[in-house]
């Protein structure tokens, strides 16, 4: 076994991995090791070839591949040492890293570590879709990567399954390389991705939007040939009468994303059932000290300025943990209440400025976000519209006075 | 007089803006809750343009795609024949990031450059 010491490891190297490896350099940490199992770095980014990144951070509108760059140039500026095709086996509870490539098999022991495993996408099998099993159904992002870095056409008659962003952004790019997209499908009454990509990827070219409907069922012996469509009433039930088949050689899911934390859960680090992330503190640190987290395998993000903007504060934390060593305790709790699906960081035991970021469980307009300490009010602010496809921003100072209390902290919605 | 529905996206509240036009004067904007809408219909309405991503095939790359972008957004009513053109080209690795692909793409006036670094095979 390879053995290696580190100050900060980071695992993965996308965009969460890279901000958080940039800023453990800024912040003073010396060796900083990024591990990635892919040979090249910025993770999804460079089969995110469409426009939109990095609006909020830099107020230019950049595609994947230069966003990615943008921050790979950085990082390799910075002497920060990584390890490509390098996948990661274990995360010990003493912070010993096991990794493979093909020279060898690596304990890697770092003095604090951040997690950037990202997220994956929903398939077929997380809903269920009865029918035959043909080729030609395909996750949104996997048809992504055929396309747009591998040359290769998933198919020419194409549904969608689901309204999320790739999705959407999917079917805009079928129609470009000039496949039929007979329509987008989603089950709820709403679209999932933002609105900006329901008008520019679908209504700019025609391509239907079957909102409260799902496919009901999948036919094709070798080849994907037809899915059954239908409407669903307000309790997802199918309506059976409303059933249509529709003719098409390919089928893509664009169900949603789970963060991934394999690794996490065997180290027994505590996570979150709603986001599917760790349980983390102000200071993204989790369960497990000295273990970090950031990304899309803390929580989905919308965007990646965003993302970017949290796995920085990540990196400076990893390092600023090994300087002061600090153990803390839990001291307060931090719960979703009415009209809230989930609130991150969901542990505070600091006083000082935290940055809460949260989603709503449906559309609403006119509404008054409220944290409330126990039967008291800390904080309320009106916003005018909310949706769960929009990630929900609050900085709140946290006082002396509050940690003191311990009394934990619930944040609704009303309105 | 030519009436159509424009989706706002300026924010994400997607008012749904109704505008009368003869295709170069806007006469009536209805539905915009705020004033951000109405700079955004009336471009929409009057000259609809898109930033228009793709790729190119690449020769002897180590990947066989390089991802391109317009340098400007392009009318919306030439994104396929912007397509069309950019179909037929191939360049040579090693690409640069921001290298002119196509000067004057299907004479917009603008170009088409790569977004992405394709080494050598």
């Amino acid at each position: 076994m390879i053995e290696k010491e580190v100050d900060v490891a980071v695992i993965g190297g996308g965009p969460a991995g890279l901000s958080a490896a940039i800023s453990a350099k800024n912040n003073g940490g010396k060796k900083i090791l990024v591990l990635d199992r892919n040979s090249w770095l910025g993770g999804i980014l460079p089969q995110c070839i469409h426009d939109g990144f990095g609006v909020e951070e830099t107020g230019s509108s950049m595609t994947g591949p230069e966003y990615a760059e943008m921050y790979i140039y950085t990082a390799e500026k910075k002497d920060i040492d990584f390890m490509r095709e390098t996948m990661v086996l274990e995360l010990k509870r003493n912070r010993e890293i096991i990794a493979v490539n093909k020279d060898g098999l690596y304990k890697i022991k770092a003095k604090s570590i951040v997690l950037a495993m990202g997220c994956r996408e929903k398939t077929r099998w997380n809903i269920m879709i009865p029918g035959d099993r043909p080729s030609g159904i395909f996750t949104a992002g996997v048809a992504q990567a055929f396309i747009n870095l591998y040359n290769i056409i998933p198919g020419k008659n194409v549904v969608v399954l689901g309204s999320g962003d790739v999705g959407l952004i999917m079917a805009r790019r079928l129609k470009f390389e000039g496949a039929n997209v007979l329509g987008v499908v989603e089950i709820l009454p709403y679209a999932s991705g933002l609105p900006r990509n329901v008008v520019q990827c679908l209504d700019d070219y025609d391509i239907p939007l079957y909102l409260n409907h799902t496919v009901t069922y999948i036919e094709g012996r070798d080849r994907l040939e037809s899915v059954t469509i239908a409407q669903v009433d307000k309790n997802f039930e199918i309506i059976t009468d409303t059933k249509k088949r529709l003719e098409c050689d390919t089928l893509l899911l664009s169900l949603g994303l789970v963060p991934e934390n394999e690794l996490s859960k065997n180290a027994k680090i505590k996570i979150d059932n709603i986001t599917g992330g760790p349980i983390v503190d102000q200071n993204y640190e989790t369960s497990l000290p000295g273990v970090f987290v950031c990304g899309n395998c803390l929580q989905v993000y919308d965007t990646v300025d965003v993302l970017s903007i949290g796995a920085k504060h990540a990196g400076e934390c990893a390092v600023e943990s090994i300087k002061t060593k600090k153990i803390k305790e839990s001291v307060i709790k931090v719960k979703p209440g009415r009209g809230l699906h989930y609130v991150v960081p969901q542990r505070i035991n600091e006083s000082g400025e935290v940055k809460f970021t949260m989603r709503v469980k449906k559309p609403k307009e006119s509404i008054i976000i409220k944290i409330n300490a126990g039967n008291k009010e800390v904080y309320s602010k009106k916003l005018r519209y909310v949706n769960p496809a929009n990630m929900i921003e609050i900085d709140f100072d946290i006082s002396d006075d509050l940690i003191k209390s311990k009394e934990d902290l619930e944040v609704t919605v009303d309105g | 007089m030519d009436k159509k529905q424009i989706t706002c996206i300026v924010c994400p509240i997607g008012c749904k803006i109704i505008v009368k036009t003869d295709g170069e004067k806007i006469n009536l904007i209805d539905g915009n809750k705020c004033k951000r809408g109405l700079d955004y219909v009336r471009s929409e309405a009057l000259d609809p343009r898109r930033v228009l991503t793709t790729s190119v095939l690449v020769k002897n790359g180590e990947w066989p795609l390089v991802s391109v972008k317009t340098t400007k957004p392009v009318p919306k009513k030439k994104i396929f024949v912007v397509l069309e053109e950019i179909k037929d080209i191939k360049v040579s690795a090693p690409v640069k990031i921001g290298q002119r692909i196509i000067k004057n793409v299907a004479e917009t006036n603008i170009d088409v450059v790569s977004t992405k670094s394709v080494k050598r095979k």
